[in-house]
């Protein structure tokens, strides 16, 4: 036991690697929240009419709702006029090459890992960069224009395609879905934009680094998707934030939409501050992620890696519209400490033989609370649709919770809905087996989770499966004595 | 090579062994019998490290190392391999890969260069062929869905390829129809040289009809209360220990 606490402790000191802050000048707008920050910030960006419009609507929404209520913990409070809406760089116009880019912002992204430098770049890799509120840099454009592949920043997208963002954005996710969702709409600064043309195979992964760096400030990105009949797309995400003592309020919608015939696979590997080790700080990661498999035989996979945030609340959903269209959403979440993740996903079944595969994989240590919540919803046109779902919870320690609230819905009798769960702890004895063949404690657990959690990893994009592995036995380290 | 001086442990508050003395030299193979509850396997576990033993008195040594200083890992990496009587199923972990890495942690220690990709693969062929441990079973995650034999086959599979000084085996015979049996022994004695050592906790005499012992030793009450070649443990077969346990407790009698 003695062994145990003084494991837990060295788990609960585990410092937090990406918290440091970048001394950069900064345009933040002023804290509060008011019609006259939905202009100032629509204003900033040049748009159109039509645009501020619909920011107004959402602000509008937004004001009209509650916060929910159904989640399993209690919902902090939020002083929506505490925050500033808008940072960016200063220095920031336009950059036609990485030369021009603030070099100390370059030095971040180093810090980071991230490599947007082309010739340093994994190969294949295509990578668009979110400072704050704005798009820094998108890498291989070039080459992704000659195939007619659109990547880049919502707001570039706005200004050189606004008939597809006026066609699609907000089709998904309404500017009144939930109060999150509105506030979005309503503030949304950046973002990326990927378009990939019909019959088109996207020869690179497609990936976003988001950053929150300056202080009381929150995040707002807006990600929209769209892959034409036939396509194929492979993105990723990945987020950091400095360590700050107050929390930080993430609040992203991410839309994606699936022609006839096209696959979109979205991965995430969420990384945003959680707090110290007796929940003091870390981000508010509130985000709405919804795919719509519009087309027959269209494909939408979510894959999630969630190690950060001290509040994780988040449903990636799937409307499968299309007959025979499929949805997969595979998810690791790892609580420690003081972390709070309830998530997980809705599988709407409304064309018929569309099918749909859950893989849950919660982990929790420390004091970390974790919930799975999932609902599977057959309509009345789904016939012989069918869902799997499996959702395991793995508990490191004793002081920590694992939870599950699986709701199904059926309005016809043709389809097939299947759901395992299992609950497990990673005993004393696998630690010691792995100990007498000369592995320690720590590589031990990394292992052990490793293993628990391969199902879901190896949905990752390769060189980013090696990443996540890395950073669950990072978040874990020393959890078991 | 193993040297056990008075050893004491007690488990839960409990005394489970009360002076243990035990000499195992390079190249010899020892076998400790007892019946059920004497303290075979906890002598196994404290060896091992097992982290709910408190050890009292005593010591052990190992090549002149002081075992109860070292963490479980260590004495592994020193040498020490103990074969579970229940290995443990660890989903998603694949076989090759966790002895990959536990090969490389004690070459690490031993101050080894790293094996290449090849040379393991050879390596991990070569110890399938020797202890006859199927290649899927080498693939898949480990122990799990394993059968007892199995599980009991790959824990020999796991002696060969990290070759250690000192092999524990507790139990390994347990739960083996006699052609498992054969397989696992044969094996054993493959491994066997003369600069290793082996120490096998049995309750029956079938095993040592596979693997000769060079000693015997039985374990009562916590304590070695009888030590001798291998027609020892003839006797016991024949009597039973019924005859050691009653010569044994006159003797506490008369201290």
């Amino acid at each position: 036991m003695e062994k145990d606490d003084e494991m837990l402790e060295q788990l609960a000191n585990r410092e937090y690697e990406f918290g440091f802050v970048t001394a950069i000048d900064m345009e933040i707008s002023e804290i509060g929240l008011n019609e006259d920050t939905v202009r100032f910030i629509s204003a900033k960006k040049n748009e159109p009419q039509w645009l501020l419009d619909w920011r107004m609507k959402g602000f509008k929404a937004f004001q009209k709702q509650e916060m929910p209520s159904w989640q399993n913990f209690k919902m902090p409070e939020i002083d929506f006029q505490s925050i500033s809406y808008y940072a960016a760089p200063k220095q920031q116009a336009k950059y036609a090459s990485l030369d021009e880019v603030d070099p100390e912002l370059l030095r971040t992204f180093e810090k980071l890992g991230i490599p947007i430098s082309e010739q340093k770049q994994l190969a294949g890799v295509a990578v668009d960069v979110v400072f704050d509120s704005v798009s820094v840099t998108t890498t291989y454009k070039k080459h992704l224009n000659e195939l007619g592949i659109i990547f880049c920043s919502i707001s570039d997208a706005v200004r050189e395609h606004p008939e597809l963002i006026q066609k699609y954005l907000g089709s998904v996710v309404p500017h009144t879905d939930n109060i999150f969702a509105s506030l979005n709409t309503a503030v949304f600064s950046d973002g990326s934009f990927v378009y990939i043309p019909k019959g088109v195979r996207c020869p690179m992964e497609l990936s976003t680094y988001f950053r929150i760096n300056a202080e009381n400030t929150g995040q707002f990105e807006r990600t929209l998707i769209i892959a034409d009949e036939g396509s194929y797309v492979s993105y990723l995400e990945g987020c950091t934030a400095p360590m700050r003592d107050e929390n930080q309020l993430h609040a992203a919608v991410v839309e994606l939409i699936a022609m006839k015939d096209a696959e979109i696979k979205y991965s995430t590997v969420q990384n945003w501050y959680p707090g110290d080790k007796d929940g003091k700080g870390g981000i508010f990661n509130f985000v709405t992620k919804r795919g719509a498999c519009r087309g027959e035989r269209s494909k939408i996979s979510w894959t999630q890696v969630e190690t950060g945030s001290a509040i994780t609340w988040k449903y990636p959903s799937i409307l499968l519209q299309g007959d025979y269209s499929a949805g997969e959403f595979y998810s690791v979440a790892v609580t420690n400490n003081m972390q709070i993740a309830d998530t997980g996903t809705k599988m709407h079944h409304i064309g018929a033989h569309t099918k749909s595969r859950i893989i849950s994989k919660g982990i929790s240590a420390g004091r970390g609370q974790n919930s799975y919540r999932g609902l599977v919803q057959m309509g009345p046109k789904a016939k012989n649709a069918r869902n799997f779902t499996q959702c395991d919870s793995l508990l490191i320690g004793d002081q920590c919770g694992a939870h599950t609230f699986p709701y199904i819905e059926s309005k016809n009798n043709s389809s097939t809905i299947e759901h395992e769960a299992t609950t497990s702890k990673i005993g004393e004895d696998q630690v010691f087996y792995l100990n007498q063949r000369g592995i320690d404690s720590e590589q031990a657990i990394a292992l052990i989770v490793n293993g628990y959690a391969k199902d879901v990893l190896n949905q990752l994009p390769m060189e980013f499966a090696v990443e996540a592995q890395k950073l669950l036995s990072l978040t874990l380290e020393g959890s078991v004595g | 090579m193993l040297s056990i001086k008075n050893l004491h442990a007690n488990i839960e508050g409990k005394e489970i062994l009360k002076g243990i003395n035990l000499e195992v030299n390079a190249g010899e193979v020892h076998a400790i019998m007892g019946p059920n509850g004497s303290g075979k396997s906890s002598l196994a576990s404290v060896l091992a490290g097992r982290e709910n033993y408190e050890v009292t008195e005593g010591e052990v040594w190992l090549d002149g190392k002081n075992v109860l200083d070292m963490k479980p890992e260590e004495r592994a990496r020193e040498g020490i391999f103990l074969a579970f009587q229940y290995p443990v199923e660890i989903p998603g972990v694949s076989n090759i890969n966790f002895l990959r890495t536990a090969l490389s942690e004690i070459r690490t220690h031993r101050n080894l260069p790293q094996l290449t990709a090849k040379e393991f693969l050879k390596m991990t062929k070569e110890k399938q062929q020797l202890v006859e441990f199927e290649a899927k079973l080498a693939n898949r995650s480990l122990n799990q869905g394993f059968s007892g034999g199995e599980k009991k086959r790959n824990e020999v599979f796991q002696l060969a390829m990290l070759e250690p000084k000192l092999s524990i085996l507790d139990e390994t015979d347990s739960g083996l129809d006699i052609d498992a049996l054969r397989i696992v022994s044969n094996g054993i004695n493959k491994l066997r040289s003369p600069e290793n050592a082996f120490v096998l906790i049995t309750h029956y005499q079938r095993l040592l009809e596979y693997i000769v012992p060079d000693f015997v030793h039985v374990l009562y009450n916590g304590q070695i209360v009888r030590s001798g070649t291998k027609e020892l443990a003839l006797e016991l077969e024949e009597k039973g220990y019924d005859w050691l346990k009653e010569l044994h407790d006159a003797e506490s009698i008369h201290k």
